[in-house]
């Protein structure tokens, strides 16, 4: 580990300014940041702790709810109205880290966790993640863990939350203090960036940026299911996962909204899926059909293609649950 | 004085049930337990001398000769001390008793993650800092890294045959003619390989997390070049280590190093990824298995040829058949045993080497022939179990197989078995069970103990080590039970090579091994009562503290008036081995659930029935096959060290990668122990128990699966990726 400053700030408007410069980092669970830094493939040489931010709140806004950037995936897990009312959530953090790692684990760091590639993890091996330009390790290697969608000619690397892939289906919207102070509210698909020519930018922040919450609009859907397939019962990283909001009439899906993990390069969904399964009735063919479109660009390895079956089995599953 | 044995004959005697303190046997507690678990029994790398240096290994990232391209600048980083690249420096551990020096050497790399300088600093920070910041450069071409790249070895010495197979085969009625293979796997010890050195003079003394201080003593002195009197090892406590202790290790001989160039104290820790690459793991292996049976599933010939690997130079191979010569009946036998030499990390024992995974594929194979021939599995194991070792005419020292295997499914409830595959399902779920039969050879071991008793009670010493099996209890039970001490009023002593050579913790001889010389140790100290007793030994009785010969009773602490009477305890192996063939036998029965949908598995429930002599502590016994049956669900399902196919390096070397099982992954395991003494073992007739719990525990799971779901996997571990194919095959 390089040697740091540490700022523990105090104000939300001023970290902000405290949090500008290229090497400078927020920090507030740790739980992602440190393991990185012990092992020199992130070197920040300035650390702003937010955690003891005033932005520890779940409150109800816009017919929705608000989540404070730095409210801990254990106490959103938990929190009666999210579970009442996105248990799509609830789900997907649970099924998510350990539960000591959720109890310091934030909202804001969770969405900015990076990829768990191991070669972006070894600083001994190319990553254009990790410096731009040298190449990718991971490419003609060891690729279980890697990504089937959004992947480019630089990077492969799998995007590993369980948490934003339920916030993905239930639009969430990522809120943004910038570093003169506005704020700005970015939907999740704005807010990630593909890796294209440029893995190392992995989402819209710039210097001073700070996540200050999320905004969950009213659910769409009262049918919610998340599933996560692992090579454990606990403990591990998405093999797939699939969240699933829906909402039924008369038989048919009035609304879908289906987001995917374990299987891009960011928590994954894809609007013609959803819009396929909208107006239908269920059947195992429209599922397949779902599937197939999800599927259609997916670019796999030798280590990946078992994610293309797995996936369309558990898409399948997890709107029948829904649909039932 | 000593009492010597060495075992050659049997004894048929039950020399512990003329003893009255009753401690052989329950469930006592460890002694050490609460100031492990209250954080207070100091593991290797805690109490610290004043002025310690901390000292960070620096790993090669390639192959070929080294250059420290940046060493200079390195050294001026601030509190860094020294950046040291000597020619002892180890390449990797010493294979389990090797007694001397493993390769040594850092010029040259010869797999990648191999330990090739050691940065000292004045904090632990600093000094990883500039392990991390160092230029190292391996001007070398990538050598083979994948067994099948490689024309395999094929040691003379460990082919063997009797019969003919091929004929064997092709008359069989029912057969089995498989391939299966086992990935590479990591001990994963909680305590993390580490090592505190210093010096006085010529003297030498590192605590270190070892399991064999008596081979690692000679290893140490040999790899430093110094005389073995002026080593000293201390390892009082052990935080797991399942073979990967077994030798000295890479961070021992550079912490010593350290110390003596800079004249202080210097503590290695490596960290879970260092522990990972530097540290041997249990090879890969690819196992060909042929059974042929007659009608009635009684096998005519059974083939088991294993390819393993290992890095050049390396003496150790996986001893993947050691029970197949004597598992089942089967007058054709053919056994070979292959080594690919590759430039992987280097591979060693871990938890039953040989039978943890030789017996793992044996015992899917028997399942594929109880298929194949419409008998139950267990049925079909009982019809082959053999009067003798096959071919031999060798007796079995004791031989509780038929019986492990009825015991444990009565418990388990096999008889509600359903004959078919796919025939119970829950939900998504296919439920399913299998049994795999247990074997693991048994060995004893040269062992020294003293005990001595004083007024306050006795006290035990030996260099024996105790990494978390009980070794403190059991070998306080032995000295009270014979001392007729509570278990409180004796002190055991353990992990310092000042003390008599132990036999050491590994290849489950501890308690038989160390535990003999125990008990020699303390029968000499009761003779020493009897005389002051003025009786026969055989006549005393030695309960709670008093002494008691015919009407005469004394208090032992009045008795010995003050003084202290001192034992000493010599066991050796002898011709027991020539004359029978020893082992631990068991039986494991599991109930899984496979999903339909994502092929994942969850085992429900597991149940092992075991044999291994006089169970000393019920206790830490169970617990031994609790984390057996534990890693069986680790093998069977989640386990595989992944190397990369280019450079050999270990991709997955941390715990969130390398999936051991976690708490969600074990059922409620139920253990049971046979009634059973081995006369052969010396005068306890006890046998080890360390390592019986894992051989053929994920078979049976394996097996469970296949019955389940109707998926047969040949290929370990059973992730869902595997199972799912093998469901999409079905349809
Ligand atoms: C062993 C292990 C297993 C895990 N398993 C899973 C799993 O199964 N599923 C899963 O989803 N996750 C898993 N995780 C990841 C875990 O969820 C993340 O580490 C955690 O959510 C990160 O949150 P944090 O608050 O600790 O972030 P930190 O480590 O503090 O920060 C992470 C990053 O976010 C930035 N940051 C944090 N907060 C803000 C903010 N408000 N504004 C701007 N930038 C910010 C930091 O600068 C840093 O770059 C696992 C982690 C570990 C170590």
């Amino acid at each position: 580990m390089r040697e740091f400053d540490y700022v523990r700030a105090t104000d939300t408007a001023r970290a902000s300014v405290e949090g500008q410069g290229a090497e400078t980092r927020f920090i507030a669970g740790g739980t992602n940041l440190l393991d990185l830094m012990k092992l020199e493939v992130m070197a920040p040489s300035k650390l702003v702790d937010i955690s003891r931010l005033p932005l520890d709140r779940i409150e109800e806004a816009d017919g929705g709810l608000r989540i404070g950037a730095t409210v801990t995936n254990s106490d959103l897990a938990a929190d009666p109205r999210i579970r009442a009312s996105y248990p799509v959530l609830s789900r997907a953090l649970l099924a998510g880290a350990s539960g000591q790692l959720r109890n310091k684990a934030t909202t804001g760091g969770n969405l900015l966790q990076r990829t768990r590639c191991p070669y972006f993890y070894d600083t001994d091996t190319p990553c254009n993640k990790r410096s731009p330009g040298e190449g990718c390790a991971a490419m003609g290697g060891e690729t279980r863990n890697h990504a089937v969608l959004g992947t480019s000619e630089t990077c492969i690397a799998l995007h590993p939350s369980d948490m934003a892939v339920a916030m993905r289906a239930l639009d969430a919207k990522v809120e943004v203090q910038g570093a003169g102070g506005e704020t700005n509210s970015f939907a999740m698909e704005e807010f990630y960036l593909l890796p294209s020519d440029t893995p190392h930018i992995e989402t819209i922040l710039e210097s001073g940026d700070l996540i200050t919450g999320v905004h969950l609009p009213a659910p769409r859907g009262d049918r919610q299911v998340y599933r996560k397939v692992r090579d454990r019962a606990s403990y591990a990283f998405a093999l797939v996962s699939t969240a699933a909001v829906v909402k039924m009439e008369d038989g048919r899906i009035a609304d879908a909204a289906v987001a995917f993990g374990g299987l891009g390069t960011m928590p994954w969904r894809d609007p013609e899926v959803d819009a396929a399964l909208t107006g239908e009735a269920p059947s195992r063919a429209l599922f397949d059909k779902a599937a197939d479109l999800l599927l259609r660009e997916a670019e796999v390895t030798d280590g990946t293609a078992f994610k293309l079956p797995l996936a369309r089995r558990v898409l399948r599953a997890v709107l029948e649950e829904a649909t039932a | 004085m000593s009492y010597e044995l060495k075992v050659d004959d049997k004894e048929t005697t039950d020399r512990a049930a003329g003893l009255s303190q009753g401690l052989l046997g329950t469930a006592a507690d460890r002694p050490e337990g609460v100031l492990k678990v209250t954080g207070r029994a100091t593991y290797a790398a805690e109490d610290m001398p004043e002025g310690t240096a901390f000292g960070v290994l620096v790993r090669a990232p390639a192959m070929g000769r080294v250059e420290l391209g940046n060493a200079p600048a390195v050294e001026k980083l601030p509190g860094v001390l020294a950046v040291i690249h000597d020619k002892r420096m180890l390449r990797n551990p010493a294979q389990g008793m090797a007694g001397e020096a493993p390769v040594q050497g850092v010029a040259e790399a010869d797999y990648v993650g191999q330990p090739i300088a050691l940065v000292v600093a004045g904090s632990f920070e600093q000094a990883r800092h500039a392990a991390e910041v160092m230029e190292v450069r391996c001007l070398g071409e990538i050598r083979p890294v994948s067994p099948g790249a490689v024309e395999p070895e094929v040691p003379e010495k460990k082919q063997s045959s009797m019969g003919d197979l091929d004929a064997a085969m092709a008359a069989a009625v029912h057969k089995v003619d498989a391939t299966y293979s086992t990935s590479a796997m990591s001990s994963a010890a909680m305590e993390p390989h580490a090592a505190l050195a210093w010096w006085e003079g010529d003297k030498l003394t590192v605590r270190a997390s070892l399991q064999m201080l008596k081979y690692n003593r000679a290893e140490l002195a040999d790899s430093v070049g110094i005389p073995l009197e002026n080593v000293r090892i201390l390892s009082p406590y052990v935080g797991g280590g399942f073979g990967s202790k077994l030798g000295v290790s890479p961070e021992v001989v550079a912490a010593a190093i350290a110390a003596q160039q800079l004249g202080r104290p210097v503590r290695v820790v490596l960290n879970r990824r260092q522990v990972f690459e530097t540290i041997t793991r249990r090879s890969e292996t690819e196992q060909h298995i042929r059974l042929a049976a007659d009608g009635e599933g009684r096998l005519t010939g059974v083939g088991h040829d294993a390819l393993v690997s290992n890095l050049p130079e390396e003496p150790f191979s996986e001893p993947v058949t050691q029970a197949t010569p004597f598992n089942y009946e089967g007058a054709a036998r053919t056994i070979g045993h292959r080594v690919a030499r590759i430039h992987r990390p280097a591979a060693g024992s871990v938890r039953a080497p040989g039978e943890a995974v030789g017996v793992t594929a044996f015992e899917i194979a028997m399942d594929e022939l109880a298929v194949a021939a419409g008998i139950d599995p267990v049925e079909l194991r009982l019809r082959n179990i053999p009067a003798e070792v096959p071919g031999t005419g060798k007796p079995f020292s004791s031989h509780m197989l038929a019986e492990s295997l009825n015991d444990g499914a009565a418990r388990f409830g096999w008889a509600d078995r359903a004959a078919e595959p796919r025939a119970r399902r829950e939900g998504e779920w296919w439920i399913g069970s299998g049994v795999a039969s247990a074997f693991r050879v048994n060995m004893l071991s040269e062992a020294e103990a003293r005990v001595v008793l004083g007024p306050e009670g006795a006290i035990v010493e030996t260099d024996m080590t105790d990494i978390g099996t009980g070794t403190y209890a059991i070998l306080g039970q032995i000295a009270g039970e014979l001392l007729g001490l509570p278990q409180e009023k004796v002190e055991v002593r353990l992990g310092d090579t000042a003390f008599p050579p132990g036999s050491g913790s590994g290849g489950s001889i501890g308690a038989a091994s160390t535990g003999t010389a125990v008990w020699l140790a303390a029968q000499e100290v009761r003779a020493a009562l009897a005389k002051e007793m003025g009786c026969e030994p055989d006549d005393l009785t030695l309960k709670d503290g008093r002494a008691t010969c015919g009407n005469i009773s004394r208090d032992i602490a009045e008795l010995i008036s003050g003084e202290s009477l001192e034992g000493h305890g010599h066991v050796q192996p002898g011709d027991a081995s020539s004359k029978v063939k020893q082992a631990t036998f068991g039986a494991h029965f599991a109930e899984v659930a496979v999903n339909d949908v994502t092929g994942e598995v969850r085992v429900r429930r597991m149940l092992g029935s075991f044999a291994a002599g006089r169970i000393l502590n019920l206790k830490t016994a169970r617990s031994q096959c609790h984390g057996g049956m534990t890693w069986g669900i680790g093998m069977a399902l989640t386990e595989e060290l992944v190397h990369d196919r280019r450079d050999g390096h270990m991709v997955n070397r941390d715990l969130a990668e390398y999936h051991v099982a976690v708490n969600a992954d074990v059922p409620p395991l139920e253990v049971h122990f046979l009634e059973e003494r081995d006369p052969w073992t010396g005068p306890m007739q006890v046998k080890g128990i360390g390592e019986l719990g894992i051989c053929g525990a994920a078979a049976a799971i394996l097996n469970a699966i296949h019955h389940a779901s109707g998926v047969r996997l040949r290929d370990l571990p059973a992730t869902p990726d595997k199972v799912l194919a093998g469901l999409e095959e079905l349809g």
